[in-house]
């Protein structure tokens, strides 16, 4: 592990770099800086950013002595160990292809397999949070199998619903809300990452995992009037 | 109970205070006024703390009435005039506004933010928080939305008591390249793009928005491409994408994103530069942390001084007398958007 850059980001932030790739190695070590800096509470700190392979921590110039900061940084990076561990892990359920996921038959005729081998494929896997983040509540996830890994379209659809259970080149992800997308659609969920009447408002973390639950279409409807009412509809399961 | 209500308002007037503050890890930006000054100002008329959420106008003004007054308000930034029943309010004034009269915002005439805030505050649910209103997170503001036509705004019993006041302050003056600090990604540019980015003046191009400011100017080259895996982003980066041009990242930024950033505005600038219109040239200087956190506390402490320079107003004020003081120029001047070289 090389030692990590400290970058200045101006007067009020810095970003402590592990590395320049998404490696869950690298995210771990994101994570677990992450957790010691929330911890420690160094004065004058603003919040913390972690993202897939940099932590950006903003403070308070005025308040922050950036020589301490940087002191407690270069400590805590010195023997750091990745912060693998999930906390937590979700459980999705998804209903697949036709109106739901309008391009589940296509992304199977490009990999040569049937829908149904598509689902198997994409519900099979276990999902990391590497980092939210583009919009609120927006989950950027690894562990997609490099079998269904679909480069993105050449059309991108300027509004897709909220729950859309996407993946683009081998990046997967679910909508927080509506919003533009060029990825590809395999299915909805009436789960909603993001729900600012809700408490909690934001359901995932960076560091959580999900897995999709394959759902008959017939569920649909009871599951979005309770995500409607408020509940997560989401279920979070031991790993 | 109070309520300031809107006749008309331009499409982005909207709540705005600090920021929402700790959620930027769950991709939700910030947001909060691009003027922190022009807020501090506004609030420190009213006897409000600098940061309590004032109604920001972008561009355009408005008109707005109240109910159960009379409403203690100020209006501060970018050399908006502002008119009861016609009348002018002199400028680094407070002023009460009675039922049935017409309250006139005017639009912005020497940049682009103003804020109107009234005394104690705005009695609006906060979100996440904030007050401020996010535009893509559908947050703050009045219920997710920015103001419009109809809209009550409750405001709470304080905003009944006092007398007009008036701020006796000298107002920095807003010359200069902006400041900023190389980095994070300044090891992607080439030297010579680095000599350009600093020694050119840009353009602030008309896409210039809450997000963020697109420059125009010369092309900046990468020295190892435009693609980075997307890192976090704070106020004040600039963000240069594969067209070479440079786009200084405002308070409604997304909160990660995969370009380099050549440099950083610094904290003290940012409001300066939030003002610049578009078509106004900016030149960039680089300086070390040690300059950047002492202006930094130098407008931390320029802030914190405004109570202190609170006075009752003289009924006597007429604008010759402000202007013999220099006080409305010198507000024109500071909150302005010219580019001063």
């Amino acid at each position: 592990m090389q030692t990590p850059k400290i970058l200045p980001c101006g007067d009020s932030a810095l970003t402590v770099e592990f590395g320049s790739v998404i490696d869950p190695d690298l995210n771990g070590m994101v994570l677990a800086l992450d957790e010691i800096v929330r911890a420690r509470a160094p004065a004058g700190l603003i919040e913390t950013v972690p993202t897939y392979r940099s932590l950006t921590i903003q403070f308070d110039p005025v308040e922050t002595d950036y020589d301490v900061l940087v002191g407690l940084l270069t400590e805590a990076t010195k023997d750091l160990a990745p912060r693998n561990s999930v906390g937590r892990r979700w459980r999705v359920p998804v209903v697949y292809g036709g109106e739901y996921g309008s391009d589940l038959e296509e992304v199977a005729g490009i990999h040569g397999l049937t829908p149904n081998q598509v689902i198997e494929i994409h519900s099979s896997a276990v999902y990391r949070i590497y980092m939210i983040g583009f919009l609120p509540g927006f989950t950027y996830l690894g562990g997609l199998d490099r079998r269904i890994a679909t480069s993105r379209r050449l059309h991108p659809r300027a509004k897709i619903p909220a729950g859309t259970i996407m993946i683009g080149g081998e990046q997967a992800g679910i909508a927080p809300m509506d919003m533009p997308s060029g990825w590809h659609n395999l299915g909805l969920t009436p789960v909603r990452p993001y729900a600012p009447e809700r408490d909690p408002v934001f359901l995932f973390a960076a560091g959580d995992e999900i897995v999709f639950e394959p759902v008959d279409a017939s569920r649909w409807d009871a599951m979005e009037k309770a995500a409607r009412a408020g509940e997560p509809v989401a279920e979070e399961i031991r790993p | 109970m109070i309520d300031l209500t809107v006749k008309s308002c331009g499409p982005m007037t909207a709540l705005q205070d600090r920021g929402r503050l700790g959620y930027q890890r769950f991709g939700v930006s910030p947001s909060g006024a691009m003027d922190p000054r022009a807020l501090a100002l506004a609030n420190a008329l009213v006897g409000n703390p600098p940061e309590t959420a004032a109604i920001e106008f972008v561009n355009l003004g408005g008109t707005f009435a109240c109910e159960g007054g009379p409403l203690r308000l100020a209006l501060a930034g970018a050399g908006a005039p502002l008119k009861i029943d016609g009348t002018p309010v002199p400028p680094l004034t407070s002023a009460l506004l009675q039922e049935g009269q017409v309250l006139e915002v005017g639009h912005p005439r020497s940049g682009t933010f103003a804020y109107l805030a009234v005394a104690g505050g705005y009695a609006v649910e906060p979100q996440l928080g904030s007050l401020s209103f996010h535009l893509r997170s559908r947050l703050g503001g009045l219920k997710g939305a920015p103001l419009q036509a109809e809209n009550r705004l409750p405001c709470r019993p304080e905003a009944q008591a006092g007398a007009p006041m008036q701020l006796s302050v000298d107002i920095p003056e807003d010359t200069g390249p902006i400041r900023v600090m190389l980095g994070p990604q300044d090891d992607y540019f080439t030297p010579e793009s680095i000599r350009l980015f600093l020694e050119s003046e840009f353009t602030i191009s008309s896409q210039a928005d809450r997000m963020g400011f697109q420059l125009t100017g010369p092309k900046l080259d990468h020295a190892k491409g435009f693609n980075i895996v997307s890192d976090g982003i704070v106020a004040g980066h600039i963000q240069v994408p594969g067209s070479g041009q440079p786009i200084v990242l405002m308070r409604d930024r997304q909160t990660a994103g995969g370009y380099p950033k050549i440099a950083t505005v610094i904290s003290a600038d940012l409001p300066r530069l939030a003002q610049l219109r578009p078509g106004a040239g900016v030149r960039f200087r680089a300086v070390e942390r040690e300059e950047a956190v002492a202006a930094a506390r130098q407008l931390r402490d320029w802030i914190a001084s405004l109570p202190s320079k609170l006075e009752p107003m003289h009924f006597s004020l007429t604008t010759e007398h402000l202007l013999s003081r220099n006080l409305i120029g010198g507000t024109v001047d500071a909150l302005s958007s010219a580019a001063h070289d």
